[in-house]
């Protein structure tokens, strides 16, 4: 005979576990009206209205569409809002709120929690793409059908992804949850303005050269160099992966779960 | 037969466990232990240690002098073994703000191999009403009793319960009482921690009062209240009692009772209850011009006990 509460404990197998954490933090990423508005909206909003400035003003792009110039760079604003800024505020309340304390006591292991909020990025940069895509071929964009130049945006993005989500991690596990939506908040700005992310580098004058070795800069300039000019972006992947490798090392140190 | 155990050795061993933060020591040389199978509650004011000792048990902090076993192991160091087999209710918090309450129940489920079915354990914690809102819109109790449902979705062998019924209203506080008695009664052992005598009384096996960070009594509940054959007389006064009047009360009582001072409209007299004993309590407020409202002969509760180690009451 056994009782309804009779002792049978045991763990979900890992990859249930990751799957539910990433559904689970994807749903939650989706749900909330903040992240969506920097996720999707302040993106669109860049794009469309980029693409009508230039047009109403008439600028010179070296003799290419705007949508074609602006839709890498802003498909790179929206791997940056997710992965940086969406993260780091999310696990800043998640620390907050002892949802990572609580957790931590759950059969799945960190690693396991880590895979599943890489996972839950990845579903919801898949999402951004579908509707930035959608709306700059809406509005002419024709990027490059090389595929190598396509695999190599695809591979930068993930660096890209890795790089800014090390950053966001190390900002959320290391300041109180006010002091993480701030700041994430405010370094997005800096990076939209001056990061070299939207616009390419060269309109930045001497600050561009510094630009291009900001993550930002790396990622905007690679996709738009793969995207747009079909070159395979070598260089920008390895400036993400040195920033993913210290955002990494960094957060390692400094993390703390509660 | 309840759970199929591969032992019966205690569920959890603390020994000599020592926690200090900054200056101030939180638990010291604590020693005790969990049987399989039982309720054991720990009990003791805010900012007796309780948390910190518990805490340690779930492997959230390393023991900094002494030696915490959970179910036969280290709960830092077999900590991916162990965590599957144990649940946890935090004291506060432990879900995202947004997530609903019975999304987040399935999600803790989804985590664990054979979870209970998440419907029956909304029905059974009065959580319905309330499964579709969001987590920072649920009231207090609410909060506590889906945090409790998350501690025992995955049908652990043990789970530790911070403060189970803090902040909850009657009918709430029962509800829970009556899951967590239920619970023990399929073989779950329980180590819950309270400031609620009452709740200590009511659910425990055992008990251990902890004080300042250090063990003052263990027992059941029965023997704690009972112990050496004493009772208690609670002396409850109209007007507040003249300077001095314990020590002078314990004089005239002599050696064999004791005297607690309460507050100042009433005392705790602990010894033999026997006529002597009442006569001379009466002739003392006689000579004292102290009218009495009330004599209390009795049992002890924990109160009384708490009352009687410390000095102290307890909240």
């Amino acid at each position: 005979m056994s009782g309804t509460f009779t002792p049978r404990p045991g763990a979900a197998p890992l990859l249930r576990q990751v799957r539910a954490q990433t559904l689970m933090e994807a749903r939650l990423m989706l749900r909330n009206g903040e992240q969506l508005l920097l996720a999707v909206v302040i993106p669109l909003l860049v794009l469309v209205g980029g693409v009508l400035a230039a047009g109403r003003l008439g600028l010179a792009l070296d003799g290419r569409s705007a949508v074609d110039v602006l839709t890498p760079g802003v498909l790179a604003l929206a791997v940056m809002s997710t992965s940086f800024t969406s993260l780091a505020i999310a696990t800043g309340f998640e620390r907050r709120y002892g949802v990572l304390k609580r957790l931590g006591t759950a059969p799945l292991p960190r690693s396991g929690l880590l895979t599943g909020k890489v996972g839950a990025l990845l579903i919801v940069q898949v999402l951004q793409v579908l509707a930035v895509g959608t709306v700059a071929a809406a509005l002419g964009w024709r990027p490059t059908s090389a595929l190598p130049a396509l695999a190599g945006a695809v591979l930068l993005a993930a660096c890209g992804t890795a790089a800014f989500a090390a950053l966001g991690l190390l900002l959320a596990g290391s300041l109180r949850a006010e002091a993480t939506l701030a700041a994430a908040n405010l370094i997005y700005l800096l990076l939209l303005t001056a990061g070299a992310v939207v616009l390419p580098a060269a309109t930045y004058g001497w600050f561009g050269d510094v630009a291009v070795w900001l993550p930002s800069g790396a990622l905007g300039e690679g996709l738009r160099g793969a995207l747009l000019d079909a070159a395979v972006p070598l260089r920008e992947i390895a400036v993400l992966l040195a920033w993913a490798a210290l955002g990494t090392l960094l957060t390692a140190r400094t993390f703390s779960w509660e | 037969m309840p759970a199929d155990d591969p032992s019966d050795d205690p569920a959890v061993v603390v020994e000599d466990l020592r926690m200090a933060y900054g200056g101030t020591v939180a638990v010291d040389d604590l020693s005790l232990t969990v049987a399989r199978r039982s309720v054991t509650a720990v009990l003791g004011p805010n900012g007796a240690g309780k948390t910190t000792t518990l805490e340690t048990c779930e492997g959230y902090r390393a023991p900094q002098g002494g030696r915490v076993r959970v179910l036969g192991l280290d709960p830092r160091r077999d900590r991916r073994a162990l965590l599957p087999r144990i649940g946890v209710m935090l004291q506060s918090g432990g879900a995202w703000s947004g997530v609903r309450a019975t999304e987040m129940l399935r999600h803790v489920a989804s985590l664990h191999a054979h979870p209970l079915p998440v419907d029956l354990l909304v029905e059974r914690l009065g959580l319905g009403d309330c499964g579709r809102t969001p987590y920072r819109r649920l009231s207090g109790g609410q909060q506590q009793r889906l945090s409790l449902a998350m501690a025992v979705v995955g049908r652990p062998e043990l789970i530790f319960v911070d403060e189970p019924t803090a902040g909850m209203d009657p009918a709430a506080r029962r509800t829970t009482w009556e899951l967590l008695e239920e619970l023990r009664a399929d073989g779950v052992t329980i180590v819950l921690t309270t400031h609620y005598l009452d709740e200590a009384e009511r659910l425990a096996d055992t008990v251990h009062i902890i004080d300042r960070g250090r063990l003052i009594a263990s027992g059941t509940p029965f023997e704690l209240t009972r112990s050496r054959g004493q009772t208690s007389i609670r002396l409850v006064v109209t007007e507040p009692f003249p300077a001095g009047a314990p020590a002078s009360l314990q004089t005239a009582l002599g050696p064999g009772t004791h005297v607690a001072p309460v507050n100042d409209h009433s005392l705790l007299i602990t010894g033999p209850a026997d006529a002597s004993t009442l006569a001379t309590v009466s002739a003392w407020c006689e000579e004292h011009g102290v009218l009495p409202e009330s004599l209390t002969l009795g049992q002890r509760t924990l109160e009384d006990v708490f009352l009687q180690l410390t000095g102290r009451e307890i909240a």
